[in-house]
């Protein structure tokens, strides 16, 4: 698998928000060593997937891109956005230098791991 | 006593205004239910050589799904595991959003159809069905002598 995280800067973005996207249903799940993110972007192909980590803000862009034969007249749509984005706020434990993803049949994956400092450890109670 | 502060079931409520909303909207919705916000969502296009279904189905198992033409009526039925931890993992949900469980959409196709040339693939995350049209029903040029 890959890892598409690409970093970018503050100029790509301003043009980005003002388009109307769809937002792509997350689960989420945190566990002692970090966050799993997985997002349904079907229709996106891995070239097409974008991540920015800027600061604290993650955002997820996908393009769909679907292989449609010439002429063709859309008679029925429940999917009616080419493009979908999401935005989410990472905490300062999580490590954005070390983020992995994975696109699979649709389904991106994210593991954003915990800071060293910020694993959990054990605190010795004593009694005195 | 708190219970009677709030609705029931918030997302139950939620998903009844939604519902609610579509019906206002939707102004010929179909027979079989209202398919918005349905897994997969379906796109349908068509050309005068065939018709194109397009199934957002990310995260599934090609193998795992099933796929019936019959009397001009196509159903897709699978199944979708969720990727959520089992119980006794130490690991909390924050979101969870995705669809898991089985499904299973209904589409009815327009006549012309020939149920003999129907090509299906899954590619990231979308099963792409093309049925091509009966030759007969292809529009075509006759010719003046």
């Amino acid at each position: 698998m890959t890892n598409d995280v690409s970093v970018k800067t503050d100029a790509a973005r301003p043009a980005a928000r003002a388009e109307a996207t769809l937002l792509p249903p997350v689960d989420v799940i945190e566990d002692a060593q970090g966050i799993t993110l997985f997002a349904d972007l079907p229709g996106v192909p891995r070239d097409k997937v974008t991540l920015h980590i800027e600061d604290d803000t993650l955002s997820i862009e996908g393009e769909v891109a679907l292989p449609t034969p010439e002429g063709m007249q859309p008679s029925h749509a429940e999917v009616q956005l080419p493009k979908y984005r999401r935005v989410f706020q990472l905490s300062k434990e999580l490590d954005a230098d070390k983020v992995t993803a994975e696109l699979n049949h649709g389904v991106l994956k994210l593991r954003i791991p915990k800071a060293e400092h910020a694993q959990p450890r054990k605190v010795e109670i004593r009694v005195g | 006593m708190f219970r009677s502060l709030f609705p029931r079931d918030v997302f139950a409520e939620l998903d009844r205004l939604q519902r609610e909303m579509q019906q206002a909207f939707d102004t010929t919705p179909s027979i079989r239910g209202v398919g918005r916000g349905g897994y997969p969502a379906l796109n349908v296009g068509g050309t005068p050589r065939s018709v194109e279904i397009y199934a957002f189905a990310p995260g599934l198992d090609p193998s795992k799904v099933e796929l019936n033409l019959e009397r001009g009526v196509l159903t897709i039925t699978g199944e979708r595991a969720s990727g959520l931890p089992a119980g006794e993992e130490k690991a909390a949900v924050h979101l969870n959003e995705r669809f898991a469980g089985r499904f299973r959409r209904v589409l009815s196709l327009p006549d012309d159809i020939d149920p003999n040339a129907v090509t299906a693939t899954y590619r990231d995350g979308v099963l792409h069905v093309s049925i091509k049209r009966r030759e007969a029903a292809q529009p075509r040029r006759i010719q003046v002598h």
